[in-house]
Parts: structure tokens; C-alpha cells; sequence
């Protein structure tokens, strides 16, 4: 069933680029609108009342309810599944409410996941405490030691969760080897791709099952909109036992139908739509959703761009005086160079952290100096934003607990934009003079 | 022929090009993809005759349910199988005794037999197996995308309204739309 929604012509596959501005996108049937229209509306007129039947029972394609599915969202939807090679994908309110739909998608109280420990801290809260209320159990596993997700897996587990550059550190996962552990244990792995972008990083052809987004980030990439995206790889085999009872059994809220039978390898995206957001309900707005796919449409100029900057911007901090370290894995000589080289050979994004020898007081001083940067607690935008953990976003945690999280006194975080490159450094380096 | 992949153009030939549609192992039950495929294909304008010889009579859907493919009043354009795929070859079977013969035998997803394919094949009929002719109308239409699957194709040729119903695209294009 691999295979199943893949038509095209097989001598001529639209390339990136290409697909960022036309996937899932065509001229208005009504009115020949070109753009996508947003399609500000809670509801759909039926056709008739056995048209209407036939929606809810999912018995056709067409539109009942926003919370459910939108024309404007559903283009997002349908390009991000093409940018990420996937066969189907589902637009949800934010980052956050993808990872909690595709959890409640697949795992029931008592099951466990097995996740890196190299996460972006909101995610790490996310599953530590909120996911524990529902009873789901994370347990935590380090991407710099692949046995040990091995060792974490037990009869309970249901799935894995990575994200493919680690926020905020610049850690490279290994995806293709964690890919080897969740297929030997039967579970799918799920990759979240936000720091990278498909057009840094596809996870799907390294093994990823379902790849989300935080599309708040470089898919939207202005810094405008929250939004969340779950890309379904449509590669897991529901069927092949009975632990993913939402696909692989017949659904009383439908009438008894089996979701992974009647849509093939496209079932995941399915069920997290109507069996998550339907009853659970974080749906996008569609205005939102017009501002990210308008976003994508320059996505891979952007990430060129926001790499190169990146790496400028790395070697020269790298090499100034007041500067201790310096995490970037684009720059030669670092920690994840070779995983960087394997898996980003565009570039390795625009997120990153150092340190500073004067410590906390000198992240302090930084923070308030800059003027071109923002001092914001956001990533993937097209300014430059700078945030210092110890005092912000961590400021609750002991020292010992800020240093583990990668968020020590002497840490800043940058999200370096697409400005001007020699505008950036000078910005931070007027700054750096007076820290 | 090669039946991993498929290119577009040969299943849009075949969707264009047939119009009465016979379903072995349609169902009678609402909740059955062996229901609802007929129903939509019926609502996209073809002419389809469901094949279950528990149903043989009755109307569903205002589609009359036939015993056997033998049964069916009209000439059949292509065959769509709803059987397991072990079924296949003794639906070939009665395939290749109809007069005139049907162009193409279509098997549903998970339904794969290569050595009733490659039967078929030699007898000048064209096959299609492990894909659901809903969701190949629905991606080279572009309603697909309306649940946000990736139909992998692209146009920027205004797609056509079909019938009365807005919510409901055909798979004919701009100019040449009816």
C-alpha cells in the first residue's frame, strides 16, 4: 500500500521550489480567484440532505464545519505534505496541538513513549506534566546515545519522539539510526522538523512515520501566526497488530468503519482529524492558515538565506574575544559537524546558542545592548531575535537544572533573520563592545 | 506493465474513458468503502451496477444489485474488485466470458494478484490493482485535497464544477470542461 497515492509523471517530479508555490493550490472553481482564498466561514451549505449524510459519515470529500476542515487550511495542509514527501497532513492550532493530536492518536492511558531529551523546553513540559494527566508516559532518552532508546523500549511503548535539529542547542539527531530502533520495536517514530524545514531536511526519507511542525516558526516564517502541522508518512503499518486501536479497528463514532481499510496510507492523517481535532478541537484559523502558506511560497529562499547568515554569524562570534563557545553544527569542528554534513548539506538552519565568558551578567547585557535583534522569546522569523534562557524562558530552574537544559547563566540563544548579514554583525558587535 | 506505480496519465485515460462500471463485493452496508465507492462513482456520472449475489435485486442507493458479472444488462467498460485477492482469478474468470469484454480490470486497495494481472493483460485488458478508484477521481480532481492529502499533482487550470452540487469537482479541466 506504499505506493498508493503516488501517481505524477514518474519522468518529471516537481521540484522544492515548485512545489512551495503550487502544491495543493489550484484556481478557484467559482470564481478564478488565483491566490487562495481565505475562506473565513464556520460552515458548509450542503448539496442536499444525502450529500450531507455522506460527509459525516466520511463517506465523501467536501466540507462540513472549520473545526473539522476548511478549503484555505486544507492547501496548507495538502503543500506541506508535498514539501515533506508525506501523503497527508492535518493543520492544527499551534505546535503543540499537533504533538497532543497525534499522542491522542496513538496511545492510550497507561502507554509509553519514548522521547530524546534533547527537546525544546515547552515540549519537555508538555510531556513531563500535561501528557502525564492523560497517562501518558514519556521516558526520556539521549539522541547522543542511540542504545539508549533501545534500552528504553518495553511492551508499553507506542512510539518515539525526536526532533531532527534540537532546539535550542544545534543538536543534529541521528534519525536514520533511531529510525532502525522504532522499526525493530514495531512503533512509529514521529520527528518534529520545525528548526529544520523540509527544505533543509525531508525525516520521511530517513525513516520518519510523522514528521510535525510548530508551522509558527520558518514555515510561516514572519512571525505573524501560531500554527501546528502533523505530516503523515503514510510508511506505518496499522494493521499489523492490534495496538493502534484508531486505525486498525472498527470506529463506533463512524458506524463501525475501519480507518487504516478505507484510507490506506493516508489512515494516520485521518484519524488525528476526526477522531483528534474533531473532539478534542484545536483547529487553525483559516486566516492563519493563509498567512503561513503565503509564508511557504519563499521558504526555501528563506532558509538559504537564514543559513548563510547563520554560519557568518557563527564564525564570526566563534571567533571573538569575549565569546566561550560556540554551538553551531554548521560550523567545521563542532560536536554534530559530521551529522550536519550527512543530513543538512543546505545548511544547518538558524538557530543556535553560545556562551559568553562574562556569564550571567554578561547574557544580561547583551540582551538589552542589541538593537537590531529582538528581544523576544520566538524562533523563525524573518528578523533576528535574541533571547538570554537564564533569565527569561528558564529564569524558575536552579543553576544546575539551567546548565542541563543546555540554558546556563552564560548561555544566549540567537534566531538569526534574513536581514542583511554585515547589518547583523555589526549589530551584535556594537553590542559586544559594551558587555 | 508495471503495477507498483502508476503514472497519472493512464489512470485519468482509464477514469475518462469508461463509463458503465460493474462492482464485485459491493456491499449493501453504509459503513463499507464497498458501499460508498459505488455511491460516489454513481455521483460522478458513471453507470455503475453492483455485483453480490446475497443483494441479487435489491436497490441501494437506486443502484440495482446483480447475482453474477453475466447478469449485468449492458456492456461493462471496466470491473472493480472488492474480493479478496485469492477472489481474483475466478473473477477474471467470469471476466474473460463476458461479450463484448470489458477494457479494464480494476482490483482496490490491498487486492493484488500479478498472475490474474498479467492473465488479464494478455487478453488486451487494462489493470489497475491496489488503488480505490474514489481516491484516484478525488486526487486527479482535486477534491482530495479538500482533507488535506497530498494529491501530487499540480495545475493552474481552473477545475470544473460538476453537476449542481458545488462541493464537487470533476476531473476535467478549464477549457475543455463540459
Amino acid at each position: 500500500m506504499d505506493d498508493q497515492t503516488q501517481g505524477g509523471d514518474i519522468a518529471r517530479e516537481p521540484g522544492f521550489a515548485t512545489l512551495a508555490v503550487h502544491a495543493g493550490a489550484q484556481p478557484d472553481p467559482t470564481t478564478g480567484a488565483r491566490a487562495t482564498p481565505i475562506y473565513q466561514t464556520t460552515s458548509f451549505v450542503f448539496d442536499d440532505v444525502d450529500h450531507a449524510a455522506a460527509l459525516f459519515g466520511l463517506q465523501t470529500f467536501g466540507n462540513i464545519y472549520s473545526r473539522i476542515t476548511n478549503p484555505t487550511n486544507a492547501v496548507l495542509e495538502s503543500r506541506v505534505a508535498a514539501l515533506e514527501g508525506g501523503t497527508a497532513a492535518l493543520a492544527v492550532a499551534s505546535g503543540h496541538a499537533a504533538q497532543h493530536l497525534v499522542f491522542h492518536t496513538l496511545l492510550t492511558p497507561g502507554d509509553e513513549f519514548i522521547a530524546s531529551r534533547k527537546l525544546y523546553g515547552g515540549s519537555i513540559n508538555q510531556f513531563n506534566h500535561a501528557f502525564k494527566s492523560f497517562g501518558w508516559n514519556v521516558v526520556w532518552a539521549d539522541p547522543d546515545d542511540i542504545e539508549s532508546f533501545e534500552r528504553a523500549v518495553t511492551p508499553k511503548t507506542k512510539a518515539i519522539f525526536i526532533e531532527s535539529i534540537a532546539n535550542p542547542g544545534g543538536v543534529v539527531t541521528d534519525v536514520a539510526a533511531i529510525s532502525a530502533v522504532a522499526k525493530k520495536a514495531g512503533v512509529p517514530l514521529i520527528v518534529d522538523n520545525t528548526l529544520a524545514t523540509p527544505y533543509l531536511w525531508q525525516p520521511i526519507k530517513d525513516g520518519a512515520d510523522i514528521v510535525i511542525h510548530s508551522a509558527t516558526k520558518f514555515l510561516g516564517g514572519h512571525g505573524n501566526s501560531i500554527g501546528g502541522v502533523i505530516v503523515d508518512a503514510g510508511t506505518f503499518d496499522w494493521s499489523a497488530t492490534d495496538r493502534y486501536p484508531f486505525l486498525s479497528q472498527p470506529r463506533p463514532e463512524y458506524s463501525g468503519m475501519v480507518l487504516h481499510e478505507t484510507f490506506g496510507n493516508f489512515a494516520f492523517a485521518i484519524a488525528a482529524r476526526v477522531l483528534g481535532l474533531r473532539d478534542l478541537g484545536p483547529a487553525l484559523s483559516p486566516f492563519n492558515a493563509f498567512l503561513i502558506l503565503t509564508g511557504i511560497e519563499t521558504l526555501g529562499l528563506r532558509m538559504q538565506r537564514h543559513s548563510e547568515n547563520t554560519l557568518a554569524v557563527a564564525t564570526y562570534l566563534a571567533a571573538h574575544p569575549k565569546v566561550e563557545w560556540v554551538s553551531y553544527p554548521g560550523l567545521a569542528g563542532d560536536k554534530y559537524n559530521a551529522l550536519a554534513q550527512r543530513y543538512l548539506p543546505k545548511g544547518a538552519g538558524a538557530v543556535f546558542t553560545f556562551g559568553l565568558k562574562g556569564g550571567y551578567e554578561a547574557g544580561v547585557n547583551l540582551v538589552s545592548g542589541v538593537d537590531l535583534f529582538s528581544h523576544l522569546a520566538n524562533i523563525g522569523d524573518t528578523r533576528s531575535l535574541i533571547i538570554h534562557p537564564a533569565s527569561t524562558t528558564h529564569r524558575q530552574l536552579s543553576d544546575e537544572a539551567k546548565t542541563a537544559a543546555g540554558a546556563g547563566p552564560e548561555v544566549v540563544r540567537l534566531s538569526v533573520g534574513i536581514e542583511d548579514v554585515a547589518d547583523i554583525i555589526a549589530g551584535l558587535d556594537q553590542a559586544l563592545d559594551k558587555v | 506493465m508495471n503495477h507498483d506505480h502508476y503514472a497519472d496519465a493512464y489512470i485519468r485515460a482509464i477514469l475518462e474513458g469508461v463509463r458503465t462500471i460493474a462492482m464485485v463485493g459491493a456491499s449493501a452496508n453504509a459503513a463499507r468503502p464497498s458501499y460508498f465507492v459505488m455511491k460516489y462513482l454513481s455521483e460522478r456520472g458513471y453507470t455503475v451496477f453492483p455485483i453480490n449475489p446475497g443483494q441479487a435485486g435489491n436497490v441501494v442507493a437506486g443502484l440495482t444489485f446483480h447475482a453474477r458479472l453475466a447478469d449485468v444488462p449492458e456492456p461493462i467498460d471496466m470491473v472493480d474488485v472488492f474480493r479478496a485477492p485469492e477472489a481474483v482469478p475466478g473473477v477474471l474468470d467470469e471476466v474473460l466470458a463476458l461479450s463484448p469484454l470489458p477494457k479494464v480490470l480494476w482490483t482496490q486497495l490491498g487486492v493484488r494478484h500479478d498472475e490474474a494481472a498479467a492473465r488479464a493483460e494478455a487478453a488486451g485488458l487494462q489493470v489497475v490493482m491496489n488503488r480505490c478508484p474514489k481516491i484516484e477521481y478525488g486526487r486527479l480532481s482535486g477534491e482530495i485535497g479538500w482533507t488535506g492529502v497530498n494529491s501530487r499533482t499540480l495545475s493552474a487550470r481552473k477545475p470544473a464544477l460538476l453537476g449542481k452540487g458545488l462541493q464537487r469537482l470533476s476531473i476535467s479541466r478549464g477549457p475543455k470542461a463540459p
